[in-house]
C-alpha cells in the first residue's frame, strides 16, 4: 500500500488492518445462505454421529403391522411397506450419504489432485500417459462404469465408493492438470526454481495452494454431485444393498406408491435437494473466502 | 580479484515448430569477485536465456546445447538440472532477481513464509530465529516497520517494495552472485533509481558480485565496471564502461548511444533510432545478424561469417570487421 508522505493528512479514518482470520470469517460466516447451508450440512454430521440416540426405532427391522402408516405423531414421516420409520431410516441414511461422499472425495480427490499436478508440472511423456488415461476413463459414463463394477464386484458401500471414485478421479486429474499448467508458468514458480526449490516443494508447496480454491469448490461441489449420484445408483438397484438405509433406495422403495403416499419418496427426495443445495452454497461461500486474490474485493 | 564465475561458449537452443532457435549463440563472459558487470541488449537477444541457463532454468524445448559455465573451479552444467548440486547452487551461491515484482512473489504465501523458506532449505534455520533473520534482512532491503509487515501477503505490497522483498529473498542465504534480470523495468523511474542504489549498497556490503541484464544504459553506465553488449545471441562487444560510452567500436552499440540523449552534449543534437527490426533468430544466415541494420557495412561484411570477438586494446574486444575510422582490423584469436 502506498504511504502519503504529505503531512496534514488525517490517518484516524485509514482502514484498520484486518488479520486474515476476521476476513474469512466476515465473508463466510456473515453470509444468510452461507449459514443455512453450514446448518444444513451440521444437522446432517450430527444426525449421522448421534443416529442411534436420535432414532425411536430400528432403521432396519419393522413391524409389519404398522406397514404403510400416513404420517401421525407415533411416526413422524409415516413407515414404508415393511412398517419400518421413514425418519429413522433417513437418519441413519445420512451416515451411507456421508460415506460415500467424503470417501469417494478423498479417495478420488488425492490420487486425481495428485496425477494431474504432475502431469501438468513434468509435461511430455508423463502428461501424455496420464491424461490420455484419465480422457480413456472420462469416456465410460459414470453410471455404466457403475454398472460395470457392480456387475464384477457386486454391490455395497464399499464397491459404489470404487465405482464413483473411478468415474469422478478423471475430473479432479483434468481441473488440476489445467490449473498446473497455469500456475506454472507464473513468475514465482520460476522464481521459486531459482531459489533452489526441489519439484515436489514447487509443485506441493507452491503450485498446489494455488490452485486449492477453485479444487476446495470442485470438491463440495462434488460431495452434492456424489450423494446424489449414489442416491441414483441406489435408485437403480446396484448401489447399497437394500437392508441399510440410503435415501435413493427409499426413493425407488416409495416410488411404488407415489400416487397413494407420495411422502415415501418425497421425504429422501427433499432430504437429498436440501443437501446437495447445501453442499453448493458453502462451496461457493469457500471460494469466496479462501482466494486470495478476491482479497480486498470482498 | 579473484575469477568467480566464468561461462564459456555457451549455446542454448530452443526447438520449435518453425526451427531452430539459438537463443544463445556462443556466449562467453566472466565475472570476478565483488564486480558488477552490465549485460545489454533489446528484447530477445538472448540476455536473459543466457543466465537462466547458467542456472541452468532452461526448460523444454529448450535445451543448452554446449558451452561451460565455470563457478568457483567446477562447471556447473556437468550437474543434472535438477539434482541436489544444481539446487544447493541455485539460491544460496548464485541467487536471481526478475524482472516483474508483481508476480515474481507466491501471491498465496505470506512474506514471512516465502523469506524464511529458503533460510530452511539453505542454511537450515527455522522457527524463531528464521523470523527473526527474515524481519532482519527486510530491515535491510528498507522496508518500514519490518516487524509488523512480515505477516502480510504480496497484494499488500507495492511493485518497488515487492522488489525489495525480492532482494531480501536473493540476499538472504548471502549468495556470491546476484543475477538481477531486468530489475528495475517494471517500476517507475523514482523507485528504479532507489533500488538501484540499494542494490549497490548491499553487494557492496555483502561482497557479492553483480549481474545486471537490461536493456538500459543509463543503469549500467551508473553502477558496471564492465559491460557486455549482446545481440542474437551474441556478445558483440565487451569493455569496461569507460570503453564502451567513450569508445564504442561496434556499429550496433555505436546505434545503441546515437539515440538516447545525454546531459553532457551540445544541444540540438538529433536522436537517431536504429533503422530496421532485430532479426528472427529462427535459421539465422552465417554472415553477421546487425548486417541488415547496419550503417557500416561493407562488401566483405555479405561474404564472410560473423567475425568472432576480437581483442581490441585493454579489456576492450569487439566483433566486426571494421571500426568507425573505416579501418580494418583482423580477426585474431581472443
Amino acid at each position: 500500500m502506498v504511504e502519503k508522505q504529505t503531512s496534514g493528512i488525517d490517518f484516524s479514518e485509514a482502514p484498520v488492518p484486518v488479520s486474515e482470520w476476521q476476513r474469512f470469517r466476515r465473508v463466510f460466516f456473515e453470509r444468510k445462505l452461507v449459514m443455512f447451508g453450514l446448518i444444513v450440512l451440521l444437522l446432517l454430521v450430527i444426525a449421522a454421529i448421534f443416529a442411534p440416540l436420535l432414532t425411536p426405532y430400528n432403521p432396519i427391522k419393522g413391524d409389519l403391522a404398522d406397514s404403510l402408516q400416513p404420517p401421525s405423531s407415533k411416526h413422524l414421516l409415516g413407515t414404508d411397506i415393511q412398517g419400518r420409520d421413514i425418519l429413522s431410516r433417513l437418519i441413519f441414511g445420512s451416515r451411507t450419504a456421508l460415506a460415500v461422499g467424503f470417501l469417494t472425495v478423498a479417495i478420488a480427490g488425492i490420487c486425481g489432485v495428485t496425477l494431474g499436478l504432475i502431469a501438468g508440472y513434468f509435461g511430455g511423456v508423463v502428461n501424455m500417459v496420464i491424461m490420455r488415461t484419465m480422457d480413456a476413463l472420462m469416456g465410460f459414463p459414470m453410471l455404466l462404469l457403475a454398472l460395470v463394477i457392480a456387475a464384477l464386484l457386486g454391490s455395497g458401500l464399499q464397491n459404489v465408493i470404487i465405482a464413483l471414485g473411478v468415474a469422478t478421479l478423471p475430473g479432479y486429474a483434468r481441473v488440476m492438470h489445467g490449473l498446473t499448467l497455469s500456475v506454472r508458468e507464473n513468475d514465482y514458480i520460476l522464481a521459486q526454481r531459482a531459489m533452489g526449490a526441489s519439484n515436489i516443494r514447487v509443485m506441493f508447496k507452491h503450485i498446489l495452494p494455488n490452485a486449492l480454491p477453485p479444487m476446495i469448490v470442485l470438491i463440495t461441489l462434488q460431495l452434492g454431485a456424489l450423494i446424489l449420484a449414489e442416491a441414483a445408483l441406489s435408485f437403480l438397484g446396484i448401489g447399497i444393498k437394500p437392508p441399510t438405509p440410503a435415501w435413493g433406495g427409499m426413493v425407488a422403495d416409495g416410488y411404488r406408491y407415489l400416487s397413494s403416499r407420495p411422502w415415501l419418496s418425497f421425504a429422501p427426495g427433499v432430504v437429498i435437494m436440501l443437501v446437495v443445495f447445501a453442499f453448493n452454497l458453502v462451496g461457493d461461500g469457500l471460494r469466496d473466502a479462501l482466494d486470495p486474490r478476491l482479497r480486498g474485493l470482498l | 580479484m579473484a575469477e568467480l564465475l566464468r561461462v564459456e561458449n555457451l549455446r542454448t537452443q530452443f526447438h520449435t515448430d518453425s526451427g531452430l532457435v539459438k537463443a544463445v549463440d556462443g556466449v562467453s563472459y566472466h565475472i570476478e569477485e565483488q564486480e558488477i558487470i552490465g549485460l545489454v541488449g533489446e528484447s530477445g537477444c538472448g540476455k536473459s536465456v543466457s543466465q537462466l541457463s547458467v542456472m541452468q532454468l532452461i526448460s523444454a524445448p529448450g535445451e543448452i546445447a554446449s558451452g561451460k559455465v565455470i563457478f568457483r573451479g567446477q562447471d556447473l552444467l556437468q550437474f543434472k538440472a535438477n539434482g541436489p548440486e544444481m539446487r544447493s547452487v541455485r539460491g544460496a551461491k548464485i541467487a536471481m532477481i526478475f524482472q516483474e515484482p508483481m508476480t515474481s512473489l507466491n501471491p498465496v504465501l505470506t512474506i514471512n513464509r516465502q523469506l524464511t523458506e529458503m533460510l530452511e532449505l539453505h542454511l537450515g534455520m527455522n522457527g524463531m530465529a528464521a523470523r527473526e533473520r527474515a524481519i532482519e534482512l527486510l530491515d535491510i532491503v528498507g522496508i518500514p516497520s519490518a516487524q509488523s509487515r512480515i505477516g502480510d501477503y504480496p497484494h499488500q505490497f507495492s511493485g518497488g517494495m515487492r522488489q525489495r522483498v525480492m532482494i531480501a529473498i536473493a540476499l538472504s542465504c548471502n549468495p556470491d552472485i546476484l543475477i538481477a534480470d531486468e530489475p528495475t523495468t517494471a517500476l517507475d523511474v523514482t523507485t528504479q533509481a532507489q533500488l538501484l542504489e540499494l542494490m549497490k549498497e548491499i553487494v557492496e556490503r555483502f561482497n557479492t558480485s553483480l549481474v545486471i541484464v537490461t536493456h538500459n544504459l543509463g543503469v549500467v553506465a551508473r553502477y558496471a565496471q564492465r559491460i557486455y553488449i549482446m545481440y542474437a545471441g551474441r556478445i558483440i562487444e565487451e569493455g569496461t564502461t569507460k570503453d564502451i560510452f567513450g569508445d564504442p567500436r561496434h556499429p550496433y552499440t555505436i546505434g545503441l548511444l546515437k539515440c538516447i540523449p545525454r546531459l553532457d552534449e551540445e544541444e540540438g543534437r538529433k536522436l537517431v533510432p536504429i533503422e530496421g527490426l532485430p532479426p528472427n533468430l529462427i535459421n539465422m544466415p552465417p554472415t553477421c545478424a546487425f548486417l541488415p541494420r547496419c550503417s557500416y557495412k561493407t562488401e566483405r561484411c555479405s561474404r564472410e561469417p560473423w567475425p568472432p570477438l576480437t581483442h581490441h586494446y585493454g579489456q576492450h574486444y569487439v566483433s566486426c570487421f571494421i571500426n568507425t575510422e573505416g579501418k580494418t582490423y583482423e580477426p585474431a584469436a581472443k
